[in-house]
C-alpha cells in the first residue's frame, strides 16, 4: 500500500500569529514538504492545480519536474489535474515530459475543478464539466497509446496526423486516477477504462465515499477489469497528531475554527464525527485510517492533507516526522496483514512496465 | 400509510406560527383519516445544523434525519412567520439546503403568520413563486393568521379546514413517485460517451 500527501496550496493566514505567507514562501514550503515526504518514507506527494487565489499551484508538472530532480522514490502525482480546463494534449505531453524527466514515477488524477469562474477563463461550460471530462479524457487515453492520432470531437480543434510528443517512458503511459466526491459518472468512467478511482475523503461524511467506490468497484468487475476488490482505490484523510490527543486538539482548533471550507460552523468535535478528519494521538490516527478499510474494502493508495488551513511549514514538517516514524510503519504492517493475496497493489511505472512486456501489448 | 410533514419556521417559544402548524397537522389528519402520519419539525432545533450546511455543503446526522422525512412524506405543510416582507430567513435557509427532487411534484400547503393581516399576501407573492419554482404543487389556499385571528372569529378555522380538504385530495391523487437512483442504476459509459459525442 501506498502512504503519501497530498496539498490543495493554499494561501491562507495563520490565524493564530495573523502571519500570510508570501505566494513564493508558500510554493517553496510545498517543496519541502515533498522532499521530507520522501526522507521519512512516504511514497507519494499530489500537489492540487488551480488558477484563482488563495491558490498557488497553476502549474502542477512544473513543480513536479523540480521535486523530480530533488528526490530519488518519491512518486509525483496530482490532486487533480483539470480534465475540464486544460487542454488533453497538453496534459498528454506535459505528463510524459514528467516521466521522462522523473524517470517513471508519476502518476496523475483526473478532476472537474469546482471554481466555477474558472471553466469561462478557461474558454469552457461548468455545465459542461461531465462530458469534457468523458471526451477530454478519451483523447488523452488515445495520445499516449497511438502513435499518430486522427480525431475530432466537440470541445477540443480537431487533429489529423497528430503525434504527442515526447511518447510516454518506455511505452507506459502514467497511471491515472479519476477523482471525484459525488458524481456516480466518474466512478463508471474509472470503472471503464480499469484506471484508480481516488476519493478525497476530507471534508464530507464518509458515506459519500461509500458509495462512490462501491459503485466504481461493481462497474470494475462488470468491465472486466478483475473482481471488484481487485479494483485499484485511493483514498483521501485529514489529520493533525501530537503525543496527547489533548495537546492536538488545543493546538489544532485556531486553524479549525478559521479554516477555509468549514470555519465558522461545525465545531472541531462535530467535525470530526461527521467527517474523516482526525485530530489527536498518532495511535488514534492509525485506528481512524484502519477503519477505512470498513467501509471501502482493501485499497492501494492512502493520502493525507497535513498542510492547510495556515498552518506553519515547521508544524506541517513535525507531522511528517509523525507520520513517518509512528503512524505509516505501523499502517504498511497492518493493512498489508489483511489485504487478501488477490489484491493488488497499487501499480507504479515498473509494475505497468513488467505487465505489458509479459502480455507483449498494452498495460491495460 | 401516508404520511405528511409539517415544517414550522417559528423562533419565538411559544411560537404563534408554531399554533397555526399544529393546527393545520390536526386537520390534515382528520381530513386523511387514522392512517395519516403526521410529523411536526421546528427549524428553530435545527437553525445551527441548517447553517452549518450551508458552511459545509453536507447535512449532519441530525438534518440529514430531517431531510430524509422530507423526501419520504407524501405531501408537506409549510408554514413560516413573516420577516421583513417575506419568509424568514431561517426558512429560506432550510429549503436551500432541501434536495430540490425531494419536494418535486409534491403536494404542499403553504401558511403564514404575522402581527397584522397586512402580511397576507406575503403567501401569494413569496412562498407560493419559491415552490412553484422548485416544482412543487402548492395547494390553492394558502393560510394567513395574523395577531388578531387568534381572538375574532375570522374564519381562520373554515381557511384551516379548506386548506386541509385541499392537501388530502391532493395527497390522495398523487401518483406514485418513481426515483431512480444512479448510484443503484448508473448510465453506462457508452451512453456517458454517445451522449457526449452525439451533440
Amino acid at each position: 500500500m501506498q502512504f503519501g500527501v497530498f496539498t490543495v496550496g493554499d494561501v491562507t493566514p495563520d490565524p493564530t500569529t495573523g502571519r500570510t505567507p508570501t505566494e513564493g514562501e508558500r510554493l517553496q514550503a510545498m517543496v519541502t514538504i515533498a522532499r521530507k515526504a520522501e526522507e521519512v518514507g512516504l511514497d507519494v506527494f499530489a500537489t492540487g492545480e488551480h488558477h484563482n487565489p488563495p491558490f498557488v499551484p497553476s502549474s502542477p508538472t512544473t513543480m513536479l519536474g523540480y521535486i523530480a530532480g530533488l528526490t530519488e522514490r518519491l512518486i509525483l502525482s496530482t490532486a487533480t489535474t483539470l480534465i475540464t480546463t486544460n487542454d488533453p494534449v497538453k496534459i498528454a505531453e506535459d505528463f510524459a515530459m514528467l516521466q521522462h524527466m522523473a524517470d517513471g514515477r508519476v502518476d496523475l488524477m483526473l478532476g472537474r475543478g469546482n471554481q466555477g469562474p474558472v471553466y469561462p477563463w478557461f474558454g469552457q461550460d461548468i455545465r459542461q464539466g461531465i462530458p469534457l471530462s468523458i471526451e477530454n479524457y478519451h483523447l488523452l487515453h488515445r495520445l499516449w497509446r497511438e502513435d499518430v492520432v486522427d480525431w475530432q470531437g466537440r470541445f477540443r480543434t480537431p487533429l489529423q496526423g497528430f503525434t504527442s510528443t515526447p511518447r510516454p517512458l518506455d511505452g507506459v503511459p502514467p497511471f491515472v486516477w479519476h477523482g471525484s466526491i459525488r458524481s456516480p459518472e466518474i466512478a463508471e468512467q474509472a470503472a471503464y477504462y480499469g484506471n484508480g478511482f481516488f476519493h478525497n475523503h476530507i471534508f464530507w461524511p464518509k458515506e459519500h465515499t461509500q458509495r462512490m467506490v462501491e459503485l466504481y468497484r461493481q462497474r470494475f468487475e462488470h468491465y472486466g477489469h478483475g473482481s471488484a476488490d481487485q479494483a485499484v482505490v485511493g483514498l483521501g484523510g485529514q489529520v493533525f497528531m501530537r503525543r496527547n490527543s489533548q495537546d492536538a486538539v488545543a493546538e489544532f482548533r485556531p486553524y479549525f475554527d478559521d479554516a477555509p471550507v468549514y470555519g465558522g460552523g461545525p465545531s472541531l468535535e462535530r467535525f470530526m464525527a461527521d467527517t474523516p478528519l482526525t485530530v489527536g494521538s498518532p495511535q488514534q490516527v492509525i485506528d481512524r485510517t484502519l477503519s477505512f478499510r470498513d467501509y471501502v474494502g482493501d485499497y492501494q493508495r492512502q493520502l493525507f492533507l497535513i498542510d492547510h488551513a495556515g498552518l506553519p511549514l515547521k508544524t506541517v514538517l513535525e507531522q511528517l516526522d509523525m507520520l513517518g516514524e509512528e503512524v505509516v510503519p505501523v499502517l504498511r504492517e497492518e493493512f498489508a496483514a489483511r489485504k487478501p493475496d488477490h489484491v493488488p497493489e497499487a501499480p507504479t511505472h515498473e509494475s505497468r512496465r513488467a505487465q505489458q512486456q509479459n502480455t507483449g501489448g498494452s498495460a491495460e | 400509510m401516508t404520511s405528511v410533514l409539517t415544517i414550522s419556521a417559528g423562533l419565538s417559544q411559544p411560537s404563534s406560527t408554531r399554533l397555526l402548524a399544529d393546527r393545520l397537522s390536526t386537520a390534515v389528519r382528520g381530513e386523511q383519516g387514522e392512517e395519516t402520519a403526521v410529523d411536526v419539525v421546528e427549524l428553530r432545533d435545527h437553525a445551527h445544523d441548517i447553517t452549518d450546511n450551508l458552511l459545509t455543503g453536507f447535512a449532519n446526522q441530525r438534518l440529514r434525519q430531517v431531510l430524509e422525512l422530507v423526501d419520504g412524506a407524501d405531501g408537506l405543510v409549510l408554514t413560516s412567520p413573516v420577516f421583513t416582507a417575506s419568509y424568514s430567513g431561517l426558512f429560506k435557509s432550510f429549503v436551500d439546503v432541501v434536495d430540490p427532487e425531494s419536494v418535486r411534484y409534491k403536494p404542499v400547503l403553504l401558511a403564514a403568520t404575522g402581527g397584522t393581516e397586512r402580511h397576507s399576501l406575503v403567501l401569494e407573492h413569496a412562498l407560493r413563486p419559491l415552490l412553484s419554482y422548485l416544482r412543487a404543487q402548492p395547494v390553492p389556499t394558502a393560510v394567513y393568521a395574523a395577531s388578531a385571528d387568534w381572538g375574532n372569529d375570522t374564519e381562520l378555522n373554515q381557511r384551516i379546514t379548506r386548506a386541509a380538504g385541499e392537501l388530502a385530495t391532493a395527497v390522495r391523487t398523487e401518483p406514485e413517485r418513481v426515483r431512480t437512483d444512479p448510484f443503484d442504476d448508473p448510465v453506462p459509459f457508452e451512453q456517458l460517451f454517445q451522449d457526449t459525442t452525439a451533440h
